[in-house]
């Protein structure tokens, strides 16, 4: 039996022991696979994975999984995102064995935005489970080579299985505890949100140490660059759970315009130098939202490149 | 309760256009309680279409009744014997006493003049507010008393989600966040140990998802 749970490289450079790195593409409002392609190959030699967003803030876009078959063709490896709202049970086994047929390696259990974000406001959402119980359902398919219904999975789907938390959120008294039962439901790695408040993201991971938490599970630090000080001060009142503090606001708003976004980009690389030297800190996951071009700066500037040979 | 609406006036005057004899029909349980559907609301009801069809020079003929309840073939009885002096029903009962009186008069055209919306409780004077989906299978006990079916916008079984702020759902700061609410009672409570029990993938065949539902017991049959 090997030590590990999927033929992927995310999951074996972080139980080597080295800094993961990953980070995000979102597919295109269009059928265009090349818009796919363009963004993974942007970044592929500087991460370890790709996560594939699903319908983010329910958006319809291309399928996550189709985007992570072109991805997985370019020799990029795919982090499937998956969502509860969107799908019943019956639909997510069938997209998870569909990802397995690819050998696509990773994928990321989320319950989704509320479809009352998104372009389709007047249908129905389906949580038919919760994303704890999504990551439950993929182990158990892995680890049982089982349906939900009992019934035996001929290949059952060799996956590491990853949840998102969200350290800025309410109430914060549970949320450690609340990471706890996803890494109790089978959660091997976790991404978390956006990152800009330092010093609550570093009580959090306190408690998490102290829970012995991060001995079960490799947790991701979410980090985000701001564009402008126009994003950092959207991003702190109109984005649910985000935490953004006061000085991060007004150090970009002290510099010109033009700028601006480089001193975003100085602030993600000094929060990634910064987070390395937390303890339980086993990656990073780096989000520029539309701005791919500039991971591979972030990564380099922030001593992760060259990612490491597995 | 079965919290109920009442629906615009221009939609049923256009449901009601081409009948010359109506009955507006209220119920005088649920939709009394949340004042859409009651004798006062008859009333006001049948006084506008009154109204509207006067200023249009139109004859009609707009008659008034309220049962006990519509969800009830008893009750519903009451208004056999002068059914034929109507051309059509409106009904301000909820979505199951239209029903009821749809079934029982099979040619009687029956209209809707009211919007069910749920299963809820008067909050505040003017505030009425959802408790229960009749998922068919209560999680209460586990959840402090708080259902994470009807007030979680995702229903989520094990929250709270990533959206949770201040207390308030990601919807907007109107929305409680039922998980936040579930936290506070269980700290009331002293039993936040709970809050680390997973719960269970839902049987959700006892909801919606099973078909219409029934309830048949044996014991109080005749």
């Amino acid at each position: 039996m090997s030590e590990f749970v999927s033929a992927g490289r995310l999951e074996r450079v972080m139980k080597a022991g080295h800094l993961g790195v990953t980070s995000e593409c979102g597919p295109p409002r269009g059928s265009d696979p090349e818009e796919v392609r363009k963004k993974g190959m942007l970044i592929k030699d500087f991460v370890d994975a790709i996560n594939v967003t699903d319908n983010q803030t329910a958006m319809t876009r291309m399928s996550s999984l189709a985007a992570c078959v072109h991805l997985k063709l370019l020799g990029i490896e795919p982090v499937l995102q998956m969502v509860t709202r969107d799908r019943n049970r019956v639909a997510l086994q069938s997209d998870i064995l569909g990802a397995a047929s690819f050998d696509i390696p990773n994928m990321l259990c989320l319950s989704g935005d509320h479809q009352s974000f998104g372009d389709c406001a007047q249908g129905q959402n389906v949580h038919d489970l919760d994303s704890m119980q999504l990551v439950q359902t993929v182990c158990h398919m892995r680890d049982e080579g089982k349906f939900l219904g009992g019934d035996d999975i001929r290949r059952p789907p060799r996956i590491f299985v990853g949840a998102a938390a969200n350290p800025f959120a309410d109430p914060f008294e549970i949320r450690v505890p609340r990471l706890a039962k996803k890494i109790a439901c089978g959660a091997q790695f976790i991404q978390t949100q956006c990152i800009y408040n330092i010093d609550k993201f570093k009580e959090w991971m306190r408690r998490a140490v102290d829970r012995g938490l991060t001995e079960q599970a490799f947790i991701m630090a979410g980090m985000t660059p701001m564009k402008s000080v126009g994003m950092a001060k959207y991003m702190k009142k109109k984005v649910p759970g985000m935490d953004v503090p006061d000085e991060i606001i007004a150090r970009l708003a002290g510099v010109e315009k033009g700028k601006q976004a480089q001193e975003g980009i100085d602030i993600c690389v000094e929060h990634i130098q910064q987070l390395k030297e937390v303890t339980g800190v086993a990656g990073f996951h780096i989000m520029a939202i539309e701005w791919e071009e500039k991971v591979p700066e972030i990564v380099e500037r922030s001593g992760l490149y060259p990612r490491p040979e597995i | 309760m079965i919290i109920a609406e009442k629906k615009p006036i221009e939609e049923i005057i256009e449901e009601v256009r081409n009948f010359d004899r109506i009955l507006i029909l209220g119920c005088n349980e649920c939709v009394t309680v949340c004042e859409a559907g009651g004798k006062k609301e008859v009333e006001v009801l049948a006084s506008a279409l009154r109204m509207y069809f006067i200023t249009q020079g139109k004859e009609k003929t707009i008659s008034e009744h309220t049962l006990e309840r519509q969800c009830d073939h008893e009750y519903l009885e009451e208004i056999r014997k002068n059914i034929d002096n109507y051309d059509a029903i409106v009904s301000l009962a909820c979505g199951v006493g239209v029903q009821f009186a749809a079934e029982k008069y099979l040619t009687m055209p029956l209209l809707p003049g009211v919007n069910t919306i749920c299963l809820g409780a008067n909050e505040d004077r003017g505030l009425w507010t959802e408790r229960c989906q009749a998922c068919g299978s209560c999680v209460l006990a586990r959840t402090g008393g708080i259902c994470p079916v009807s007030r979680c916008a995702k229903r989520v079984l094990n929250g709270p989600c990533g959206g949770s702020t201040n207390g308030k759902c990601e919807l907007g700061p109107d929305t409680d966040c039922a998980w936040q609410l579930i936290i506070d009672r269980l700290q009331a409570l002293d039993k936040m140990d709970d809050y680390e029990k997973v719960a269970p993938i839902k049987d959700w065949s006892t909801d919606r998802a099973g078909g219409p539902r029934t309830v048949t017991r044996e014991d109080v049959k005749i």
